[in-house]
């Protein structure tokens, strides 16, 4: 029996998708109707996190029931293949129940400051509610074909709002990059879905995963090539080496979007793929391991190149894809729970750091904007000393650097250091873990280094927007530095959710997702880190984070800098880092151009004209053409030819007939 | 019984009629080639009739009938095509050749 608030949870997918539909109507009819559109596009968003708490509420009051199915209805009955439309509630879709529509809250009330002066203002409400209805079918959709419907909504929206200033060609292509580079993902997940099929005759998560066990051999080539496909749809969307290239570029939407989707939410979704199907997932070893170390390689390959980046998004978007990175160690080590853990966290952190970075490009904007100057509103070497002009951004951003460098007793301490634990934990089995967890290590030091320095040119040090910038300098609107207050209490305090088990009250998060993750726990190795080796980690970590934040302090140096107009150009392992490896060069020489040299010389005019324009269709109207004219050559118009041809026909007739 | 000569006679005429039409290229030739050969069938039916029935005279003047019908409307065709070709020669009436 589904306790009655759970069956509510339809109402908080319906509810975004109505906001969209009334933005998106208001954006046709209406477009400067600004506070409908606020009302709706919010309103609607708060009251499907009102309606999730029920949710969560009805789920914990009565959790021995989970999963909850909650059956809307038969969506695709073919033959043996049976794919219903229906929702998921467990303990795992109600965090991300949770985090999707509460971050999404905060960032939708954000948004109102940030974008009240655009002139597309209901058109953007009504990509973001929709983006929120798809995020929610991908957590909430019971089976793989709802999730995959969900998947490519979000993709959709990704899409559509990293080019909403569409009028400017790098952010069109900026859009169409993120789309492309997710297809090759989703290719992953599309095979993955089909040898699910195949072998257990199911796409329903409950049916699957509980055929799993019986149906697939441990380690054995079907179940490894299964986990690796849809491991390759979860490095599309979550931007792991090699497909990450994408969720840099995505910077190019507007900041809450970069807040809301490519930080808190859309970019996590793999993470929560992995831990969803985490019973195939410890069936398959050796994907753990690929899982662990692509996670723990990009966490560390991202994070030297946010050591050198200019544009604050820029060091916020590579910082992203270095904490994806984190997850997946996490979820690749078999710590499901420590993964989403630090999914949960790092919502809270990167949204109020990308946030307040979109604070101070706003008032950076506002202040260019005010002098008609055409001076890049993001760079850093712009900023400096904004302290003064914006102190309730400047510290909340502070506690958001401290939580993701590390410090105890912020959220992304107790976070990081459960997944660098369970990396260690796993190292007696697995030695190469080892390796993962020097990386992770190494990448911890660089997040404290990177963020330390992002903070230190931004707000600290001498003003370099301008002498007749400055005055136009100011902090932001309350709508805006309200939802930043929020993100960073959650950030201070998000910790408790899952304390280490050597504290009092330790591993609440762990504990809740147990039902969710009790199926996979039967493969894996007991993990079990004695009580000195767990403090020393613990200390290690801290001082790794000091260490990150103690040198970036003391080896930067703010007043050197010159602003990014007059900046001499960088030399040697600098520039490398600052072009980001030439990667998206190397890309684009032995990817992207052979693939248009082969679009455009063989398929284009070999293929398509030659083939398919020249034989095929061409080929048959020749074809058609060359017999009528055959048939032709009998018409002479000479009565007597007929005559002939007659009488041979009738002779030919009566030969046959009589015979 | 003149059976067998009687059905001889009417091969021979029909193949005549045949050669007419085949090898002529009067129209008017050709269509008296064609009488020739609705004779010569004429010929058959009442040769036959002599031992299946009476159907086959019947059928007889049917054919006559018919036959004059087809002399009036053919002979009507061929005066039209003479005064709009100024000619009877079938060679010189190609229009349908493709």
């Amino acid at each position: 029996m589904i306790p009655a608030t759970v069956q509510l949870v339809w109402l908080v997918v319906l509810l975004p998708f109505v906001g969209f539909l009334a933005n998106g109507a208001l954006s046709f009819v209406h477009p400067n109707a600004k506070t409908a559109v606020s009302v709706i596009g919010v309103g609607v968003l708060a009251a499907a996190f009102a309606v999730a708490v029920a949710v969560v509420a009805g789920l914990a009051g009565a959790p021995g029931g989970a999963p909850y199915d909650v059956h809307l209805w038969s969506w695709m009955p073919a033959g043996s293949l049976e794919v219903d439309l229906a929702f998921q509630v467990d303990q795992l879709s109600a965090v991300m129940l949770m985090v999707v529509t509460g971050v999404g809250t905060l960032i939708h009330v954000f948004s109102v400051g940030y974008m009240r002066e655009d002139r597309s203002y209901p058109r953007y409400f009504a990509y973001l509610n929709l983006f929120v209805f798809f995020m929610l079918v991908l957590v909430l959709g019971a089976n793989f074909p709802v999730l995959f419907v969900g998947w490519e909504g979000v993709g959709l929206c990704s899409y559509l709002l990293i080019g909403f200033w569409y009028q400017d060609h790098a952010n069109a292509n900026a859009g169409k990059k993120a789309f492309i580079m997710n297809r090759i993902g989703d290719f992953g997940l599309l095979m993955a879905m089909f040898m699910i099929f195949r072998a257990t005759g199911s796409l329903s998560f409950a049916e699957v995963f509980e055929a799993a066990p019986n149906q697939f051999g441990v380690n054995s080539a079907e179940i490894t090539l299964i986990t690796l496909f849809l491991f390759l749809g979860c490095v599309g969307k979550s931007a792991q080496i090699p497909l990450y290239t994408w969720l840099p570029d995505a910077m190019a939407g507007p900041t809450p979007v970069s807040a809301l989707i490519h930080a808190a939410t859309m970019v996590t979704a793999g993470v929560y793929l992995v831990a969803r199907s985490s019973v195939l997932f410890a069936m398959a070893p050796f994907t753990g391991a690929v899982v662990a170390g692509i996670g723990a390689l990009t966490a560390l390959f991202a994070a030297t190149i946010a050591l050198k980046q200019w544009d604050i998004k820029k060091v916020l978007a590579y910082s992203t894809v270095s904490q994806l990175g984190y997850m997946f160690m996490g979820v690749g080590a078999g710590a499901y729970a420590a993964g989403v853990f630090h999914l949960v966290t790092h919502a809270f952190f990167k949204a109020l750091l990308f946030l307040g970075s979109g604070s101070v490009i706003h008032a950076m904007h506002h202040a260019y904007h005010a002098t008609h100057s055409h001076d890049d509103a993001q760079d850093m070497r712009n900023m400096g000393g904004l302290k003064a002009y914006m102190p309730w951004t400047f510290g909340l951003m502070w506690v958001a650097t401290l939580a993701i460098a590390g410090i105890p007793p912020l959220s992304g301490f107790f976070s990081k250091d459960g997944i660098l634990a369970a990396t260690f934990g796993r190292i007696p089995d697995t030695p190469v873990f080892m390796v993962f967890w020097l990386f992770g290590a190494v990448a911890a030091l660089l997040t404290a280094f990177y963020m330390t320095r992002l903070m230190l040119y931004t707000f600290h040090g001498a003003n370099r927007t301008g002498d007749q910038e400055r005055e136009h300098l100011h902090e932001v609107r309350w709508i805006m530095t309200g939802p930043l207050v929020v993100l960073g209490i959650l950030s201070a305090v998000g910790g408790v959710l899952n304390l280490p088990h050597i504290l009092p009250g330790a591993e609440w998060l762990g504990h809740w997702l147990e039902p969710v993750t009790e199926g996979a726990a039967a493969y894996l190795p007991e993990v079990h880190l004695a009580v000195p080796t767990e403090w020393m980690l613990l200390g290690g970590a801290t001082v790794i984070a000091l260490l990150g934040i103690g040198a970036a302090v003391a080896l930067l140096k703010p007043a050197a800098l010159t602003r990014a107009a007059e900046a001499p150009a960088e030399t040697g392992v600098r520039r490398i880092l600052l072009a980001k490896y030439y990667v998206d060069e190397l890309y684009d020489r032995f990817i992207v151009h052979p693939i248009v040299w082969l679009s455009r010389r063989v398929l284009w005019r070999v293929v398509d004209e030659g083939v398919i324009d020249g034989a095929a269709v061409n080929g048959a109207a020749r074809t058609g053409k060359l017999i009528g004219w055959l048939g032709t050559r009998f018409q002479t118009g000479q009565v007597g030819t007929y005559v002939v041809l007659f009488v041979v026909g009738v002779l030919a007739l009566l030969h046959a007939m009589t015979r | 019984m003149l059976l067998a000569p009687a059905l001889s006679v009417s091969a021979i005429l029909f193949s005549i009629g045949v050669l007419g039409v085949l090898l002529r290229r009067n129209i008017i030739v050709i269509f008296m080639g064609v009488e020739v050969m609705l004779n010569a069938v004429n010929l058959t039916f009442v040769a036959l009739a002599q031992q299946l029935g009476p159907e086959g005279q019947v059928i007889v003047f049917f054919v006559m009938a018919v036959a004059a019908a087809e002399a009036a409307v053919g002979l009507a065709i061929i005066i039209a095509i003479y005064r709009h070709r100024e000619t009877v020669n079938l060679q010189k009436l190609n229009l349908l050749r493709g």
